[in-house]
């Protein structure tokens, strides 16, 4: 199945779920990492829960904290 | 009141524009815009408005220009070493441009003082450094409904998104509360370049330029990321969050709060 990671379409295989597709793309300190999966937040423990389907649009959104 | 001579000059570059002209150019000298940290974010931002003509700028900023700060900082300069860094950057910003009133907090903005601070302005510029003055200064401005730009930056990345009461996710939407003070590094720590500074700066600036004029579309219920490396931008459409702790239905910060003490240097921090 294919998912659009970051803007960019991959092929995974079916049942990942969300929690796996952060250990996949080696998403660093992903408990700090805010995951949207077609613009809905998935957290704590939906992470492990939630099946991905071909298409699902998942964006991780990463603290940045610096600024002066 | 009609624009002098010198003004038309100065801002033709505005004013031939259809979209700005001599009334967007009036609404930029009747604007008042905070900038929170006269850093990396907020030097970049506060020169461009202030060569926009915006007619207040607010500065708050408790620290002194440091050597280490003129890699990125480009409103102090080698002699302003030493000197706190609103009174450097009022310099910078008089000299540039009279048009614009400066005024400046040398000091920290704080749960204390943040809301009577953003208060007297129309648009606020987050340029701090640090995840506790970034979720104060979106606390507070969610609670004043005062709009906002967020912006943070980290090695050769940046990101920034602008809220405005009503219109898309906070900060807190984002990101539900700061990270553990050791858990995510800063600039300090991890280095950045000044020219990412200069465009997440001065994307901070075109936002509060566009909402003084009203002109185009903000960020809002957008997060808008950088990668310098391989220079792809993206625009990432975020929702709202239905159970936000201070923009949702049933909010429960209800004033501002300090979270832990406002430094960049998190070492520092935990032996204080």
């Amino acid at each position: 199945m294919d998912i659009i990671v970051s803007g960019v379409k991959k092929t995974f295989a079916e049942g990942l779920t969300v929690a796996q597709l952060l250990i996949e793309e080696k998403v660093e300190s992903p408990e700090y990492v805010t995951v949207a999966v077609n613009e809905e937040f998935v957290e704590g423990e939906a992470k492990a829960a939630r099946i991905l389907t071909s298409g699902d649009q998942v964006e991780f959104l990463y603290f940045m904290g610096g600024g002066r | 009141m009609a624009l002098s001579d010198a003004q038309l000059e100065r801002y033709s570059r505005n004013v031939i524009l259809k979209e700005i002209g001599v009334k967007g150019q009036k609404k930029l000298l009747a604007g008042k815009v905070l900038i929170v940290g006269a850093g990396g974010l907020g030097a970049p931002a506060a020169m461009y408005l202030a060569a926009a003509g915006v007619g207040v700028l607010g500065l708050a900023d408790a620290d002194r220009v440091d050597l280490s700060n003129l890699q990125r900082q480009i409103i102090h300069a080698t002699p302003d070493v030493g000197k706190p860094k609103v009174a450097s950057a009022r310099e910078t910003i008089q000299a540039l441009n009279p048009d614009v009133e400066v005024r400046t907090l040398e000091g920290l903005v704080q749960a204390d003082n943040v809301l009577e601070l953003v208060a007297d302005y129309d648009f606020v510029i987050d340029g701090t450094d640090n995840f506790p003055a970034k979720f104060l200064i979106n606390d507070a401005c969610v609670l004043a409904g005062k709009p906002f730009s967020h912006a943070g930056i980290i090695r050769f990345k940046g990101q920034t998104t602008t809220w405005v009461p009503g219109q898309g996710a906070c900060y807190r939407c984002l990101f539900v509360a700061p990270p553990p003070p050791d858990a995510v590094p800063t600039c300090r720590q991890a280095g950045v370049v000044g020219a990412l500074a200069g465009v997440l700066g001065s994307l901070q600036a075109m936002e509060a330029v566009k909402y003084l004029t009203g002109v185009g579309q903000l960020l809002t219920g957008r997060l808008l990321t950088f990668d310098a490396l391989s220079m792809d931008f993206r625009t990432i459409k975020v929702a709202r969050r239905p159970n936000c702790a201070v923009c949702g239905p049933t909010p429960t910060i209800l004033r501002p709060v300090d979270l832990q003490p406002a430094v960049c240097d998190l070492k520092a921090a935990k032996t204080a």
